[in-house]
């Protein structure tokens, strides 16, 4: 691999491990807080990434009719912004219906529940939309810079950035607000929590507002960098999210963003050297090597709580 | 209205399950007679194959005489032989009562299944469906860990025993003419199922060693990894054909070797479970650091339960792969393992009986709602949700039918 092959491939591993951190960072919020599997976060990922193609396209309309003429970098970002808000609603309601209910009882039969509802989101798009491939809008002219004989397209750049960003206003926010506080309480002794007059169905519904936003900026951000979007986009990234997540760490914002980031190297890097039909192969295996001599990921807590079953 | 079900149910429960079976048993026989002399007044066309759910699904106007259809064939002779044989089947010593209940289960299924093809591959799928269910509980029920690795032990299953009968037995462009004689084919056929539950076991070695260190979130990862592993390497062999398939197989897995295969599996499993490693599995589940301190070999547990029951996986995937004569490594990922979290949680959580009851009605409503294409994927994830959130432990949990239940721990009697 010469040089300037290494760095491009650092980009993209840079941006796909942008798009896992993103994810991850839902599944280890609600596990942090709730401790549950947020199985259906796949397919919240899914939905947000719908969600910002029918705005875009929405907008574009808005926008070419003539009626208020907006510049692409605002669309964009109101694109973003309508995404995170719909796919929040969406967030709150799988929890309302799926976790709820479930609170009390044996984790895994939330997990059940989670997946039933993920394969419903993923069979009602199926059913409603149509099976074809939809393209997403191109927003922004991709330019291509070449810094010394590498050449970085402006999307990932862009991916990259934004995914840093919303990272570390995510960190601010759990912990310098108070509800972040209530958050990190609720990761910290779930039973206690509630006892000091914390209200356990608001922090659990601001958990997945915050989780299904960085999922919609991944989704939008995924959708920019692939414009093809499908309805079974969401169950592939989200498993492998998920095992990001736990590869950092559970319940750990920098955990899920290290191993987000860490198993997009290893993606890219593997499909680089060896053929690319090998690549989950020997990806998955690293996985279960760091798990099988690293047993609580890389930055988890040992921990003695029991499943709850 | 109250008291009249609590008068029903009094009735109901103090029958045993042999009764309804020789129910269950001769209502077949009625249908297999006088079937389609009720059908077809009743505008049914033909037998309804799967209980009429099909035309009542397809078109509402004939649910009234589908129920009567059902009243007709399937309540009335029931009820009235369990009524009947209540009596004697009480009568009956009990060592007798096992062998009556498994041959009146085979004659009925037997004799109900063989009105049609359809009807026999719904049966094969709803017992392989026991067996994956039962097996997946012994690890997630009675040892409490949360293993997702059901689809991937199914695959190595699957392809083992696939390999040697198609290696065998039968003419393949990659494996050449078959080494063995056809007359070996019955014989051989155990051998290839058993070679690929070993292959499969071994395969669970790669979760049980990692699980002495790790439980809970982080297993599930490593049974997740291991699934997408096995599937990934039966991509990459072109030799069993890749990502297209592996076809040819021997349609050996009929339905009394299927039936065989499941009750020797249900019946090894529970035994497992009352056994003194199986109360072992028990203890890790609730306390594991108490459970060492109480001199339970953790490890070894840990080990035996997961080959256990990633065996009884493997063979149901075997059986899988010679009733459908054609096995690709995308039928064994997340939606096979999804399927079977569905039926072990719906059905309950360590119980055998749950899992039975999980597995039976999974794949009966899976089988039932075909006819609505795509909708029928929308259908069953609420119908599991809706089973979840009103039972959150499953249907049956933590207890057994009487027929499952194995008397343990009694000292015999000093004289």
């Amino acid at each position: 691999m010469t040089l300037t092959g290494f760095f491009r491939y650092f980009a993209s591993a840079l941006q796909w491990g942008s798009f896992y951190a993103l994810i991850a960072i839902g599944y280890s919020m609600v596990y942090g807080v709730l401790m549950l599997y947020n199985f259906a976060h796949g397919d919240i990922f899914m939905a947000g990434s719908y969600i910002g193609l029918f705005l875009c396209g929405a907008l574009l309309a808005i926008s070419a009719g003539g009626l208020i003429s907006m510049p692409a970098w605002l669309i964009l970002i109101l694109t973003i912004v309508g995404a995170m808000i719909g796919t929040s609603i969406v967030g709150v309601l799988v929890e309302r219906l799926a976790y709820k209910p479930l609170r009390n009882a044996p984790r895994a039969s939330a997990a059940v529940t989670g997946m039933m509802l993920g394969l419903l989101m993923e069979t009602a798009n199926l059913w409603g939309l149509g099976a074809e491939r939809r393209n997403f809008p191109s927003l922004i002219e991709t330019t291509v810079y070449n810094i010394g004989g590498v050449s970085i397209t402006n999307t990932k750049i862009m991916v990259v950035g934004v995914a840093l960003a919303v990272m570390y206003i995510l960190h601010l926010f759990v912990h310098r607000t108070k509800v972040g506080l209530a958050m990190r309480g609720c990761a910290y002794d779930f039973p206690i929590v509630p006892l000091m007059g914390v209200p356990m169905d608001f922090i659990a519904s601001a958990t997945f507002v915050l989780g299904s936003s960085a999922a919609a900026i991944a989704g939008v951000l995924f959708c920019i960098s692939y414009p093809v979007l499908e309805p079974y986009m969401g169950m592939l990234i989200g498993w492998k999210a998920f095992i990001a997540a736990i590869l950092g760490g559970r319940g750990s914002i920098i955990g899920a963003v290290f191993g987000g980031y860490l198993l997009g190297f290893i993606e890219i890097f593997v499909a680089a050297i060896f053929p690319s039909t090998l690549r989950d192969l020997i990806a998955y295996s690293i996985a279960l090597l760091i798990l099988t001599f690293r047993p609580l990921g890389f930055f988890g807590e040992p921990y003695s709580a029991q499943l709850r079953l | 209205m109250r008291s009249f079900i609590q008068e029903i149910r009094s009735r109901v429960t103090g029958i045993p399950i042999q009764a309804w079976v020789l129910g269950f048993l001769v209502a077949a026989a009625i249908e297999r007679l006088v079937g389609d002399t009720i059908a077809v007044p009743l505008g049914l066309g033909t037998v309804p194959r799967l209980f009429g759910v099909r035309h009542m699904v397809k078109s509402p106007l004939l649910i009234p005489n589908t129920i009567v259809y059902l009243l007709v064939i399937y309540f009335v002779p029931i009820s009235v032989m369990a009524w009947l044989t209540r009596p004697l089947i009480k009568r009956l010593p009990s060592r007798l009562s096992m062998p009556l209940l498994l041959v009146a289960l085979y004659g009925a299924i037997h004799v109900w299944g063989g009105l049609d093809e359809y009807r026999i591959l719904v049966l094969q799928f709803i017992f392989i469906s026991i067996l994956l269910t039962v097996s997946l509980n012994l690890v997630n029920g009675y040892m409490g860990e949360f293993s997702c690795a059901s689809g991937g032990f199914m695959a190595v299953g699957a392809y083992v025993a696939s390999v040697l009968t198609v290696w065998g037995f039968v003419h393949d462009d990659v494996f050449g003419p078959p080494v063995l004689p056809p007359a070996l084919g019955p014989f051989a056929f155990p051998i290839a199922l058993i070679v690929g539950g070993l292959g499969s076991a071994l395969a669970a070695l790669l979760v049980a060693i990692p699980s002495f260190r790790t439980r809970g979130d982080y297993l599930a990862v490593i049974s997740l990894a291991v699934t997408f592993i096995v599937k990934s390497t039966f991509e990459n062999l072109e030799v069993i054909g890749g990502p297209r398939g592996f076809m040819n197989q021997p349609r050996w897995a009929s339905l009394p070797v299927v039936f065989v295969w499941t009750l020797v599996g249900v019946w090894m499993m529970r035994n497992y479970v009352s056994s003194i490693l199986g109360k072992g599995a028990t203890g890790i589940r609730d306390d594991e650091t108490a459970a060492e301190v109480m001199t339970v070999n953790t490890r070894r547990i840990k080990v035996v339960t997961f080959m256990l029951s990633a065996f009884w996986t493997g063979i149901a995937g075997g059986l899988f792969a010679h009733v459908m004569g054609y096995i690709n490594p995308a039928t064994f990922g997340i939606m096979k393992t999804a399927e079977c979290f569905a039926m072990l949680y719906m059905g309950g959580l360590n119980s055998i009986t749950g899992s039975i009851v999980g597995a039976v009605f999974y794949q009966f409503m899976a089988e039932a709602l075909r006819p609505l294409g795509i909708v029928k994927w929308m259908t069953i994830p609420v119908i599991v949700f809706a089973f979840m959130l009103r039972r959150p432990w499953g249907l049956i949990s933590f207890r057994e039918f009487g027929f499952l239940r194995k008397e343990v721990g009694r000292a015999p009697a000093s004289d």
